[in-house]
C-alpha cells in the first residue's frame, strides 16, 4: 500500500486547492470527490481515504464552490491557447510570430460578429491567466504540516509581507544609527517618487496576495511603507516600495481640440458636434461676435421659449466669462427640447476649446462641459410596467 | 444714469418726446391710467403698475416714429393706417398705449379696442342680431366695451350729436340731434341692443370726424383677429365666420380708410390669435390674404427687441424700484446673464426679473 499512498499524497500536493478558509466538511467532501476522480481517471484500485468522517459529501459541492484548476490543466490551456493563436494568425493571413493580443481581439470580432450589447458576453480569446482566476497552491504538505511559518495567522501572505517590510525598516534604521554614530548622517531629499504615482488600492493588493484583507490591514501596510519612504533607504528598498506604487497619468483624458478654420472674411471659426439622448447637434462658433445664437436658422429665443433650455446654452459662455463675445450658428435634429439644448451645449463647449487656453479646457472638462451625457432611455422589461416600475402588487 | 424724463403734466405742456428721450422712462399719472385704460392694459403690465404703484412706459423708437407721423398728419387726407408688428413680447401693445396716451393729451377722441381676439373666442350668449338677421350679436362684450368707451371719452359724449334717428325697439328710440352719450347709455342699460349701439357709435364717429370737430384715433390691438377664424359656434354646432359677428363687421368698416380727420393705429398679435403658428409675426402671415388686402395700403412699423441702451435703462428702472433682489443683479456679469437669457426681449426680461 505504500506506493499508492505516496502517489496519492504527491498528486494531492500538486493539486490546486482553495486556501485555509475552506471548512473542514467541504474539504473532506472535495477530497472524496478528488478520490473518486482519481479512481475513474487512472483506474487504480480503490484507495481507502485517510480521513473518514460521518459527513457525507453533498452531491453538488463541487459546483457550489469555485472550480479548482490543476496546474496541468492550466498548462494545457496555455499550450492550446498558443497553438490556437498560431492557427488564427494563419487564418487571418498574418505572421504567427508577431500576432499580438489586439490582433487576436480584432480577428475574433471579425470571425464571430456578435450583436450582444453586453461586451463581456461576446466571444473572447485571451490568455488563460486572464480568464481563470488566480488560485493558491495547497499550503500544506503530505504530513499536514503547512509550508509557510505564518500559516496559522490566517493571512499568511499579508503578514509575511508586513514582516518583510518591517525587517527592511529595521535594517535601514540600524544603518542610520551606525552612520549617525560615525557622524556621517545626511538629510534625505527625495520626494520625486510620490508625484505621478499612487499607492496600490486595496483590491489590487488583494489580487496580488490572493488573499482577502480588511481595511485596517491595508491602512497599516500603507503606513508602514510610507514610514519606510520617510527614512533614507538604499536602492533595493526603493525597488521594494516601488512594487507597490502605480503610475497615474497627469491628465486623465486628452481633449481633442478642433483646429481653427477661417472663412471668407478672415473671421476665425470652429465647428464641432454634440449628442444627447437622440439629439445630434453641430455648432459653428465664430470668434468675434455679439452673442447672437441661431438654431436651424431661427433665433434661439424663439427656438427655445423655455428659460431652462436657454440657461443650458448660456452655461459654456458663462463659465468662460465670454457671454457676449461669440456668434454661434447651429443645426440640431432629433430628440426633444431638453436633449436638443444639451446637445447644442456640448457642441458649443467643444467648439470653444479651440479659442481657449489649455488650462481653461481642463476646467471645462472638470466642470463636465466636455463630457457627453451617457444617460439614455432604459429599456422596458417584460413583467414590469416600465423600466423600473413594477405592476401594482395585489395581496390577493 | 438718468432714467426718468420730466413728468407729463396733464394739459399744461405738450408731450415733448424727442429723439433724445429714447430709452428713458416716463410716468403716466394714475388718474390718467384709470380714464384711458380701464381694463385694457396687458395683465402683466397692470400687475407691475400695481406693484410699483406707478405706471412707467419706456420711450422707444417705434413709438417715437409713430408720434412723429401723427404730429405731421394731414387731416384732409384719408386716414392713414399704421400697423405695429413684431416678435412676441417686443412691446407692441405698450407702444400702442404710449400713442394713445399722447393722443389723449392732445385731446383726440380715442376709440380703443384692447384686444380684438376677445371678441372672436369664448363668448357666451351669442344672439341673432336685431338689426340684421344673418349676423350675430355679442351683448356681453359690447356692453363692456361701451362702458370703457364712456370712461375714456366722457367729455366728447355730450359734444357729439347723432345725425339720424335710431329706433331700438317699440318703446325706445334716439332722436336726431341728441348727444352720443344717450346712445351709449342705451347700449349699457339695454344689453340686448349693446352691439347695435356700438355699431351706431362707430358709424356716427366715422361720419362726423370728417367734419373736423374732433380728431379720431382708432386703436385696435390684435387686429388680425378680424380676419382670422373664430372658435365660436352656433347652437347647431356650425362654425361662425368673423363676418357674421356684428361687432367684427362694424370694426372692419371702421378700419377701412374711407374717412378722414384721424388716424388708425393697429397692432398685430400672435399671442391671442387662433390657428396661427407660434413663430408667425409678419403682417402677411398673421393677417392672411383677406386681411392683408383689406388693410392695404398701410405703413408697417417694426417693433424689435431692446437696443443695448434701452436694455440698460430697463435694468436701471428695475433696480431703482428694488425689483431685482439678487446681489449680482447690479454687476456687469449679472446684466450680461440677463441679456443672454432674455436676448433683449422686453417680455422675456420682465418674466425673468419677476422670478429673480
Amino acid at each position: 500500500m505504500a506506493a499508492p499512498c505516496v502517489f496519492w499524497g504527491a498528486a494531492v500536493s500538486y493539486r490546486l486547492f482553495l486556501g485555509g478558509r475552506v471548512s473542514l466538511a467541504l474539504r473532506q467532501g472535495v477530497w472524496k470527490a478528488a478520490a473518486a476522480e482519481l479512481q475513474v481517471g487512472t483506474g487504480e484500485k480503490i484507495l481507502r481515504l485517510r480521513h473518514t468522517t460521518g459527513v457525507t459529501a453533498k452531491k453538488n459541492v463541487a459546483a457550489l464552490r469555485r472550480e479548482t484548476y490543476t496546474v496541468d490543466f492550466i498548462k494545457k490551456q496555455i499550450e492550446e491557447f498558443n497553438i490556437g493563436k498560431r492557427h488564427l494568425a494563419n487564418m487571418m493571413g498574418e505572421d504567427p510570430e508577431t500576432f499580438t493580443q489586439e490582433d487576436i481581439d480584432r480577428a475574433i470580432a471579425y470571425l464571430f460578429p456578435s450583436g450582444l450589447f453586453e461586451k463581456q458576453a461576446r466571444p473572447i480569446m485571451k490568455h488563460p491567466e486572464q480568464i481563470f482566476p488566480k488560485q493558491r497552491a495547497i499550503q500544506w504538505g503530505e504530513d499536514g504540516r503547512p509550508f509557510h511559518f505564518l500559516f496559522y495567522t490566517g493571512k499568511q501572505s499579508y503578514y509575511s509581507l508586513m514582516h518583510e517590510a518591517y525587517g527592511k525598516l529595521l535594517d535601514v534604521e540600524k544603518r542610520q544609527n551606525q552612520l549617525q554614530a560615525k557622524g556621517l548622517f545626511s538629510e534625505k531629499t527625495k520626494t520625486k517618487d510620490l508625484i505621478g504615482s499612487r499607492w496600490l488600492i486595496k483590491e489590487e493588493l488583494e489580487e496580488m496576495l490572493v488573499e482577502k484583507l480588511s481595511d485596517q490591514d491595508y491602512a497599516q501596510f500603507i503606513r508602514l511603507l510610507e514610514r519606510l519612504l520617510t527614512v533614507e533607504c538604499s536602492a533595493e528598498e526603493e525597488e521594494f516600495v516601488q512594487r507597490f506604487r502605480r503610475s497615474v497619468t497627469v491628465q486623465s483624458r486628452k481633449q481633442l481640440i478642433e483646429p481653427l478654420q477661417y472663412d471668407g472674411q478672415g473671421m476665425a471659426f470652429s465647428t464641432s458636434e454634440g449628442k444627447r439622448k437622440s439629439a445630434k447637434a453641430e455648432a459653428i462658433v465664430y470668434e468675434h461676435g455679439s452673442g447672437r445664437i441661431k438654431v436651424n436658422g431661427i433665433d434661439y429665443l424663439l427656438y427655445f421659449p423655455v428659460t431652462q433650455d436657454r440657461e443650458q446654452l448660456m452655461f459654456p459662455f458663462h463659465f468662460l466669462d465670454r457671454l457676449g463675445k461669440h456668434d454661434v450658428t447651429c443645426t440640431v435634429s432629433g430628440g426633444g427640447r431638453s436633449s436638443q439644448a444639451g446637445a447644442i451645449r456640448l457642441a458649443m463647449a467643444k467648439a470653444l476649446c479651440s479659442f481657449v487656453t489649455e488650462e481653461e479646457v481642463e476646467w471645462m472638462r472638470q466642470a463636465g462641459l466636455l463630457t457627453a451625457d451617457p444617460r439614455v432611455r432604459e429599456r422596458k422589461k417584460p413583467g414590469q410596467e416600465g423600466a423600473r416600475r413594477k405592476f401594482t402588487w395585489k395581496k390577493r | 444714469m438718468l432714467t426718468r424724463t420730466s413728468r407729463l403734466v396733464p394739459g399744461a405742456r405738450r408731450a415733448r418726446h424727442g429723439e433724445q428721450h429714447e430709452g428713458l422712462h416716463y410716468n403716466i399719472p394714475l388718474q390718467d391710467m384709470r380714464t384711458l385704460f380701464p381694463h385694457s392694459l396687458p395683465p402683466r403690465f397692470s400687475m407691475q403698475v400695481k406693484t410699483f404703484s406707478e405706471a412707467c412706459l419706456m420711450v422707444r423708437k417705434p413709438a417715437l416714429e409713430l408720434l412723429h407721423y401723427l404730429k405731421n398728419t394731414n387731416f384732409a387726407h384719408p386716414a392713414v393706417r399704421y400697423v405695429l408688428y413684431g416678435e412676441k413680447g417686443t412691446g407692441k401693445t405698450l407702444s400702442l398705449c404710449h400713442v394713445i396716451h399722447f393722443c389723449a393729451k392732445q385731446d383726440w377722441l380715442i376709440l380703443h379696442v384692447p384686444d380684438a381676439h376677445l371678441w372672436v373666442k369664448s363668448c357666451r350668449g351669442l344672439l341673432p342680431s336685431t338689426y340684421n338677421k344673418q349676423r350675430l350679436d355679442q351683448p356681453a362684450e359690447a356692453s363692456i366695451w361701451l362702458k370703457n368707451f364712456k370712461t375714456t371719452n366722457e367729455r366728447f359724449l355730450s359734444q357729439i350729436k347723432v345725425q339720424e334717428k335710431y329706433v331700438w325697439n317699440k318703446r325706445e328710440s334716439t332722436e336726431k340731434g341728441s348727444p352720443l352719450g344717450e346712445v351709449v347709455e342705451q347700449g349699457i342699460t339695454r344689453v340686448k341692443n349693446a352691439t347695435d349701439a356700438v355699431g351706431v357709435v362707430l358709424r356716427e364717429l366715422k361720419g362726423q370726424s370728417s367734419l373736423g370737430g374732433f380728431r379720431l384715433l382708432v386703436a385696435v390691438d390684435g387686429v388680425n383677429a378680424l380676419w382670422g377664424k373664430t372658435t365660436l359656434k352656433r347652437e347647431d354646432k356650425s362654425l361662425v365666420a368673423p363676418e357674421e359677428l356684428a361687432l367684427v363687421h362694424n370694426l372692419r368698416k371702421m378700419v377701412k380708410n374711407d374717412w378722414h380727420g384721424g388716424t388708425i393705429v393697429l397692432t398685430l398679435s400672435q399671442t391671442g390669435s387662433l390657428f396661427k403658428p407660434r413663430k408667425a409675426y409678419l403682417p402677411q402671415e398673421l393677417l392672411g390674404k383677406e386681411g392683408f388686402d383689406a388693410l392695404d395700403p398701410f405703413i408697417p412699423i417694426l417693433v424689435s427687441n431692446y437696443s443695448p441702451k434701452e436694455f440698460e435703462s430697463c435694468i436701471q428702472y428695475y433696480l431703482e424700484n428694488s425689483w431685482l433682489q439678487h446681489e449680482k443683479a447690479h454687476t456687469e456679469e449679472g446684466k450680461k446673464e440677463l441679456l443672454f437669457l432674455s436676448n433683449a426681449n422686453p417680455g422675456q426680461l420682465e418674466r425673468l426679473c419677476a422670478h429673480l
